[in-house]
């Protein structure tokens, strides 16, 4: 049985208190990367991380990308969703496939 | 391209031998490879709906909490949510999709089976905008479970092409071409000893009948 996390400001985050995630609120990106490498450590398997912080810290997401566990998932803010998760999706595509395959394929699919 | 063998038969042989297996783990890799574009594609559409469609009911959820802040207070909200009845917990396992290893996720409320009973609070002091918003919030949580997990396939899908597209380059414009030129300089030398080696009889042969005459 493995435990979640979000990872977010307060304010974003405090509904998941409701459904017994574990809320870990970080002010900035610099303390969300440290409690993101401390639940990793703890045996988190899924770790939300909301936008608004997650834009600082893509390193310290991007280092739990090649692991098969934590998964490390951004989730929009009560700012509302900037498209980075899309965006961060286009490049994994990107390297994948190489560039030009890309842009073929995500003008035909939207 | 500068080879550097031994012109024997034996190496011919050798080289002939390395070079079949290298065409065949080619095709074979290169099949590996088809297929999981396959995968992957099909994996990144389902990515980017699901994540279009937990953006939306993400970002509706937290607009609802903002209300509920309003219309109730910041504390009292805190205060409705602090002990929660629920614990959300998963399991992850994992699959093997291509030989590579993804995760899978079970996810479910530890305490209770009913949905409807996940409030942590009487409904006496708190706004319709807060239960609404968590409704809506644990609603979601079956698509960001499901989310978590096709992203992280995605990506590690990703990890394994690139791997995969590496070692078939590497077969295709490095490995079989010089096991081509080596095959192909060996087999000059061979021939051009066994015609050198043709002539000097012939000479040899010439000389001893001039002799004998």
């Amino acid at each position: 049985m493995h435990k979640m996390a979000v990872i977010g400001d307060a304010s974003s985050v405090v509904g998941f208190v409701a459904l017994g995630v574990t809320v870990l609120t970080a002010k900035d990106a610099g303390e969300g990367s440290l409690l993101l490498k401390k639940a990793a450590d703890e045996g988190f398997a899924v770790i939300f991380v909301t936008e608004g912080i997650a834009l600082g810290m893509i390193d310290a997401i991007t280092s739990y990308s090649k692991k098969p566990l934590p998964i490390v998932l951004t989730i929009p803010d009560n700012e509302g969703h900037t498209g980075a998760a899309l965006e961060k999706l286009r490049r994994t595509v990107e390297k994948a496939l190489g560039a030009d395959i890309l842009f073929g394929k995500e003008g035909t699919g939207q | 391209m500068q080879t550097n063998v031994s012109p024997t038969r034996m190496q011919l042989q050798k080289l002939k031998r390395r070079y079949a297996v290298a065409r065949r783990g080619h095709k074979l890799l290169k099949d590996k490879l088809d297929e999981l574009l396959k995968n992957f594609m099909e994996l990144v559409r389902r990515n980017r709906d699901l994540r279009t469609a937990v953006d939306a009911a993400l970002a509706e959820a937290f607009t609802g909490f903002t209300v509920a802040r309003a219309v109730m207070s910041s504390a009292a909200v805190e205060e409705a949510l602090m002990f929660p009845k629920e614990r959300a917990s998963v399991t992850a396992s994992s699959r093997n999709l291509m030989s590579v290893q993804v995760p899978t996720l079970k996810w479910d409320f530890e305490e209770q089976k009913d949905r409807s009973q996940i409030y942590p609070y009487g409904f006496a002091l708190t706004s319709v905008e807060l239960d609404r918003a968590i409704k809506l919030l644990s609603d979601t949580m079956p698509l960001l479970i499901e989310l978590a997990e096709v992203e992280k396939s995605v990506e590690l899908l990703a990890e394994a092409i690139e791997g995969t597209r590496r070692r078939v380059n590497a077969l295709e414009h490095i490995l079989i071409p010089q096991l081509e030129t080596d095959i192909k300089y060996i087999r000059m030398k061979l021939e051009e000893a066994e015609r050198s080696n043709l002539t000097r009889l012939m000479k040899v042969k010439d000389i001893v009948r001039a002799k004998s005459i």
